[in-house]
């Protein structure tokens, strides 16, 4: 009985740990306009404290990323699951590292995706991990379309 | 601690007191009475030095902490209010920080000591096993500390770490969540490392206890590692280990005081005096100095669980120490094997430690694999085999046959561990400072200058820092903010020397927003002394539009803030020369190291211009000042390479106002400590007289 009592006492005592009602609220679905987002471009949004590249992907980068033999891949996936059908110029990751947690630089490294100047992981022009230490690929924030040039990230 | 006290009190007081609470006799049996064996080293005074050290750091930290505000927007300020407006506040922080540095140079000793003696065998064990927890309780506490001044290496060095722990399966990104308090390192993250951080020096004081206790339980080891039979083969602790403790504390003191100081950010990362920003990660992380042997073996590791698992691994095999040594003998002295094997372990913690620095990449990372091995292997393979089949030499009969019986051989020992050690540890910081050179690929190296504020007696040049100001203010100042100066300094003791009456007229000159007044409206004011100085743009984004996409950065702290490689041995010989301006020499060569045209091979980006001395070449600043653009009223030249010298000049005061103090305190606490030392050193051999 005692141990019960005492187990459930640690509850609030660890509970406490995890995000905060403000934290939470502030992490709330943010939406972006895809505008002003040129070919070629990207741009850098936070949502809940995280980085989140927005890539207007060129005809070039789109092929490269699609052609990819997906099998020979370190964490295989291909490039149509990391983009919305139809969507394929707009590639939209959590830009940080899958490492230890960096912010990779953009239209960087051999792929022309990402480059990660802390321990040298390389990504694709689809966030796909592809040499270095990083175990997977960038990852994908749940998203989805609001109109053609608007997005709703969370 | 053990069996029945001897202690017989005369003073009524203490007898009253010690028949409810024979505290005096614990006092008494525990450091005065007690047996301590004739024969230890000046190895075996690092465990008082540490008792000494957490003292000092917990006394500075609980200052600290009365002035320290744990919150993002203002944690790096408040840091850097406590070094330029409170009372002695630079000394307080730089004994903290420095501290640190001095526990684990002091832990480290007392460990390879414990190792190189045998001290964790039979009865000791649980004595060790204490000791391995204290080192955990150490790290995290340091580890923590380290987040708290809010830079970005605190940043980022607190988002690797706690990434950590997401490589364990199915749980660890809930676990990192709940570390965070939060999505991302952020404000709830600095709150409980604040807050934990304060809490953990008192749990190591806690198990301190427990480890003293067991120590007084089973007794000291000693070099030759039998145990005492007789009364010949030990000396009372008190005068013999008090009076040898506390000259070596002394002298312990005089290196901790150098580094205080004469080089006080000699052993921290630069990037830490530029404020946290979650938006850019600096091109190379690196851990505080003492974390790299395990930084190396973690990265050395290509799968990140395994990587992860390894680097704790690589502490926790201590506890099993006593377990996997099984020889009898406990002194490395009679084991010829493994004291061979002892030293090419403390090399490969060296080596490990300066690959820990370097980045993760060809050569040093085969490196780092090979040295793992050899680490795992020297615990895993090596000592459980030669603990089978070595065949060691004859011990002495007794403590007292070991005293009399062998000459200078031990002290040669000593003398030699202590100088490796030393050389390892400017080796390792050496890492450091070439790992942060590496990322600076591209720009040349800075020619190193003649300042008058370098070395021991520095001072700055009054009519210098004036020429500076002005160039500061009538040419970086309107791109550039300096948010951690007011117009008070500018009559500050040790700073340019105006009077309070011309930094009044100085702040006047300018208009300062205020309010709200009755009536609920802003209004212009002249400024006051106490106003900082005005930032030339309102916000971030504002200095951005204006500059083309790049901020010009804040310059409080510039002088501080950057770095170059200065290559082996140089860095060596900086920590005895007492260099500490790089930052000056780099800013000095910036301003003039503008070259119009480009290098033909060079390729140019658009609205960028060509640097020699700025990493990668491309700097977004135009060049900002040529000659006669500032008039001088005091008759020097007014060249560009006198403008540069004067501005870096004001930038090392800005970034260090009290430094002629600190100099200036140094020299008086060096005289006093040399000469308390010298006292020491002529009462501990008359003590030591009647054994030796």
């Amino acid at each position: 009985m005692a141990a019960v009592g005492a187990a459930a006492a640690v509850v609030p005592l660890v509970a406490q740990m995890n995000p905060d009602a403000s934290t939470i609220a502030a992490g709330a679905p943010i939406e972006v306009d895809l505008t002003p987002v040129a070919e070629g471009q990207d741009i850098k949004v936070f949502w809940r404290g995280k980085p989140i590249y927005i890539s207007h992907r060129t005809k070039k980068q789109i092929e490269d990323a699609q052609s990819v033999n997906v099998s020979s891949l370190p964490d295989p996936q291909p490039d149509s699951a990391r983009v919305k059908e139809g969507k394929d110029q707009w590639l939209v990751v959590i830009g940080i590292c899958t490492h230890l947690g960096c912010i990779p630089i953009a239209h960087e490294g051999a792929y022309n995706g990402f480059f990660c100047p802390c321990h040298g992981s390389v990504y694709d022009t689809s966030g796909r991990i592809r040499s270095g230490p990083a175990p997977l690929n960038l990852a994908v924030p749940p998203y989805s379309f609001v109109s053609d040039t608007k997005i709703k990230i969370g | 601690m053990s069996g029945p006290s001897t202690f017989q009190p005369t003073n009524p007081a203490i007898k009253w007191i010690e028949r409810r609470l024979p505290i005096f006799g614990l006092v008494h049996a525990s450091f005065v009475a007690y047996p301590t064996p004739r024969n230890l080293n000046y190895f075996w005074t690092f465990g008082g030095i540490l008792s000494m050290m957490l003292g000092v750091q917990i006394v500075t930290g609980v200052i600290l902490a009365m002035h320290y505000t744990p919150h993002v927007d203002m944690a790096f300020n408040s840091v850097e209010s406590i070094v330029r407006d409170v009372n002695y506040g630079w000394l307080l922080r730089y004994l903290h920080s420095n501290g640190a540095s001095m526990f684990f140079i002091a832990v480290y000793i007392h460990m390879f000591r414990g190792l190189y003696y045998g001290s964790y065998k039979e009865p000791r064990e649980v004595l060790w096993i204490l000791g391995v927890i204290i080192y955990l309780l150490m790290m995290a506490t340091g580890f923590m500390g380290y987040v708290l001044p809010w830079g970005q290496m605190s940043f980022w060095g607190a988002t690797v770490i706690t990434n950590l722990f997401s490589a364990i399966p199915y749980v660890g990104d809930s676990i990192v969540t709940l570390l965070w308090g939060g999505y991302s390192v952020g404000n709830p993250t600095l709150n409980r490392f604040f807050s934990l951080h304060y809490l953990l020096p008192f749990v190591i004081a806690g198990v301190v206890v427990l480890h003293v206790w067991a120590l007084h339980v089973a007794g000291q080891n000693n070099p030759a590692g039998v145990e005492p039979k007789t009364d010949k083969d030990t000396v009372p602790f008190t005068p013999y280990a008090t009076i040898k403790d506390s000259f070596a504390m002394v002298c312990f003191m005089i290196f901790f005081a150098w580094f205080v100081f004469y080089v006080p950010n000699y052993l921290g990362d630069p990037d830490n005096y530029i404020q946290a920003n979650p938006g850019v990660t600096p091109a190379h992380i690196v851990p505080e100095w003492y974390y790299l042997p395990f930084y190396a073996i973690l990265r050395s590791i290509p799968s990140k669980l395994g990587g992860v698992i390894a680097m704790f691994g690589a502490i926790v095999v201590l506890a099993f120490l006593p377990w996997l040594d099984s020889a009898r003998t406990r002194s490395s002295r009679y084991r010829p094997l493994a004291k061979q094997f002892f030293w090419i372990f403390v090399a490969v913690c060296i080596v490990l430690g300066w690959l820990g620095g370097k980045p993760a990449e060809g050569i040093y990372v085969i490196a780092g694999r090979v040295l793992t091995a050899c680490y795992f292997a020297y615990f895993l393979i090596v000592l459980p085999l030669l603990s089978r089949i070595e065949r060691p030499k004859a011990l002495p009969n007794s403590i007292a046959d070991d005293v009399l019986g062998k000459g200078g051989t031990s002290r040669a020992m000593a003398s030699s561990l202590l100088a490796l050690v030393l050389a390892g540890g400017l080796i390792v910081a050496g890492g450091v400072h070439s790992a942060r050179a590496a990322d600076e690929h591209g720009g040349a190296t800075p020619p190193s200058l003649k300042w008058s504020f370098a070395g021991p007696f520095g001072k700055f040049d009054r009519a210098q820092l004036q020429r500076g100001y002005k160039v500061y203010k009538e040419v970086c100042s309107t791109c550039h903010s300096m948010n951690l100066l007011h117009y008070r300094n500018l009559a500050d003791a040790g700073g340019p020397g105006f009077t309070p009456a011309q930094a009044l007229a100085v702040a006047s000159d300018t208009t300062v927003k205020d309010g709200p007044n009755d009536a609920g409206e802003m209004f212009d004011r002249p400024g006051r002394l106490a106003d900082p100085f005005p930032k030339p743009f309102p916000n971030e984004n504002a200095g951005r539009a204006a500059n083309g996409g790049a901020y010009p950065p804040d310059l409080s702290l510039m002088a501080k803030a950057r770095n170059y490689d200065r290559g082996f041995p140089q860095f060596i010989f900086d920590f005895f020369t007492q260099f500490q301006e790089k930052g000056p020499n780099y800013i000095d060569a910036l301003l003039q190291g503008y070259v119009d045209p480009p290098p033909a091979d060079f390729k140019l980006p658009e609205g960028a211009y060509y640097n020699k001395y700025y990493p990668d070449h491309a700097i977004k600043m135009p060049k900002p000042i040529s000659d006669d653009q500032v008039a001088y009223d005091d008759g020097t030249p007014t060249k560009v390479e006198n403008y540069a010298k004067d501005v870096a000049t004001f930038l090392m005061w800005t970034a260090e106002p009290h430094l002629e103090a600190r100099k200036r305190m140094g020299l008086q606490v060096m005289i006093f400590l040399v000469i308390l030392a010298s006292l020491l050193y002529f009462t501990k051999k008359r003590v030591w007289s009647a054994v030796h």
